[in-house]
């Protein structure tokens, strides 16, 4: 239903631009035949809801269309891209999961202390940050001062996994501070919560070790919500993909909507807001789907149905 | 009744003021919101140099007396271009959440109240929203409209309208159930009265909290509009705009053509934070 909406949206984007597609791609001085013709071949001289039509159906099949720039197919290009960003995605959730629930818990164990009222108003601030602005703060620190990091995402080609890291730990940054504030907010709440419950209590009075409440009770508890809320991330997640992949150079699915934005190509651009449309879809649906394996209750209450 | 909901209001209404003057973060932040509000108002009546006279023999120069923060690559003093640069920031960001409280106060009252057909409909139209970053929204729309800071100004307002619509329902629905509603309702008010005049004054402390956040956000939105090049254009001496022209030369070690720029977005920011955080516990304690 969502992915409809998207596509519709996305579609009708398009064809409210002014302008002629075909005199675009052949330039001011085409003939006017000429233009007429590439239109027609385009198929952008047909009823809208045809167009419409012919556009779901070709997507469904994989056929994502002509961009209008390059005048090769969508597809491949799309889904290198693709490749990219969930690199560079991969690295930040890595880096700001454990992260963000260390600072969530460190928060709960000591809630209304400086040490959680810090972890808090810092984790919403740096939410708050736009990243480009974090960004260019980390470029100046790591990449221009003190020359710890490169400051472009281009690794040299052919190079191995872990120098593809290395390049990409600045770019990476300005992301894990976002979602940290985000993720380590809703840990901290699901962790006071699960703190505050009657079987914490009960793991404590019955004498278990704390760490071990903690590690087996609280935690696996509190940990529900939050993988709710990172999974519902992805869709900000592409927003900033947009802006540090401009900022650091690096090919990603988040410059190819930029450019495509830019050079007004909206095959290319239809394509890459529903690929990401339909990524947010199936991320949604991971997280419902691990959040029942996760939660004994629901799964028994569904199996009782 | 009626004789005692004034005198009880207004104690509130204290309590909620000196609350807000003991809260530290509501006065840190209200320093520096009023701060860049005063230079986006004054600014250019104060600053040394003409934030777009250039003066090319001066180029990038580092920050000196004469110069506090720099110069950039056409000589313009960037201390000037700070200061300045909060105007049209500060005009297009609480335009654009003025439009987004009314709108998604309006949209989440009938969403609420209403219930059925028009809370779905509603619903639907929130989860789509969150499904697209804003970004990529305002993006689409952009393109389409082409760039202006209305466009801005209405696609940031009706996308983040949508937010605002999920707050102000949730808080509607709670306070539909409430005594005063059904009393009203046997009055025989119209749903346009309850609405407005009834539930809606009881549900301001959650929309104020809201579009306070929201401001915040919209200062990132816009920030992050001129930073691709789809917002403010130049010569605008914003400081989104300032740092994407700029940033290609930090690896030259021209630090100062963006560091100012890039705080300047950052204390604005958490700014308009530590207010929204203020605001949230004076009006929940």
């Amino acid at each position: 239903m969502t992915l409809f909406l998207l596509s519709l949206l996305v579609f009708f984007a398009g064809q409210v631009l002014p302008g002629d597609v075909g005199r675009t791609i052949l330039g001011p001085f085409a003939d006017h035949d000429a233009v007429n013709e590439v239109n027609h071949q385009l198929g952008v001289d047909r009823p809208l809801l045809v167009q419409y039509g012919t556009w779901i159906w070709h997507f469904i099949q994989g056929d994502m269309g002509e961009s209008y720039i390059y005048r090769v197919h969508v597809a491949p290009l799309v889904l290198q891209a693709l490749c990219h960003s969930l690199k560079l995605s991969a690295l930040a959730f890595v880096l700001v999961v454990p992260l963000s629930i260390l600072g969530g818990l460190l928060a709960a164990l000591n809630v209304n202390r400086p040490i959680d009222r810090i972890i808090s108003i810092a984790g919403v601030s740096m939410t708050a940050l736009p990243e480009f602005v974090t960004g260019i703060v980390l470029i100046l620190l790591f990449g221009v001062w003190l020359r710890w990091l490169p400051i472009s995402a281009a690794w040299p080609d052919g190079a191995g996994l872990l120098v593809q890291v290395y390049y990409l730990i600045l770019p990476a940054m300005p992301l894990v501070l976002v979602l940290f504030g985000y993720i380590a907010r809703m840990a901290r709440a699901g962790m006071i919560e699960a703190l505050d419950s009657d079987y914490t209590r009960t793991a404590v009075l019955k004498g278990l070790p704390w760490r071990e409440v903690i590690w087996r009770h609280v935690l696996r508890n509190a940990l529900l919500p939050t993988i709710t809320v990172i999974a519902s991330q992805t869709g900000y997640l592409i927003g900033g993909l947009v802006v540090v992949e401009t900022l650091f150079r690096y090919q990603g699915i988040g410059s190819l909507i930029f450019n495509a934005a830019k050079s007004k190509d909206f095959p290319m651009l239809e394509a890459c807001v529903l690929t990401i449309g339909l990524i947010y879809a199936v991320a949604t649906l991971v997280a419902d789907l691990l959040y029942s394996l996760l939660n004994p209750r629901i799964r028994i209450r569904n199996a009782n149905d | 009744m009626t004789n005692l909901a004034p005198a009880v209001q207004w104690s509130r209404r204290q309590e909620i003021f000196f609350a807000l003057f003991r809260s530290s973060s509501f006065l840190v932040g209200m320093t520096i919101v009023l701060f860049w509000v005063i230079c986006a108002l004054f600014g250019r009546s104060f600053v040394p140099y003409d934030p777009l006279a250039e003066d090319i023999l001066n180029a990038l120069g580092p920050p000196s007396l004469d110069h506090w923060f720099g110069t950039d690559q056409l000589g313009r003093d960037i201390f000037s271009r700070v200061i300045v640069g909060s105007r049209d920031i500060l005009t297009v960001a609480p335009l654009a959440t003025i439009l987004a409280t009314v709108f998604g106060t309006v949209l989440g009252l009938l969403a609420g109240y209403f219930r059925g057909i028009v809370d779905d409909l509603v619903s639907r139209l929130i989860e789509a929203k969150m499904a697209i970053p804003s970004v990529v929204v305002a993006l689409l729309a952009i393109v389409a409209l082409g760039t202006s800071n209305m466009t801005v100004i209405i696609v940031i307002g009706l996308s983040f309208g949508t937010l605002i619509a999920r707050t102000v329902r949730s808080a509607v629905l709670s306070e539909r159930e409430l005594d005063y509603v059904a009393a009203a309702a046997l009055r025989r008010e119209n749903a346009a009265h309850i609405m407005f005049f009834e539930i809606l004054p009881n549900i301001i402390p959650p929309i104020l909290v809201e579009s306070t956040v929201r401001l915040g956000y919209a200062i990132f939105a816009v920030a992050t509009l001129s930073f691709i090049g789809f917002g403010l254009q130049p010569p605008s001496p914003d400081w989104g705009l300032s740092i994407s022209t700029n940033y290609g030369m930090t690896s030259g070690g021209y630090w100062w053509t963006v560091l100012f720029d890039a705080l300047a977005i950052a204390s604005l920011v958490v700014g308009v934070n530590l207010l929204a955080d203020g605001l949230h516990g004076a009006l929940d304690g």
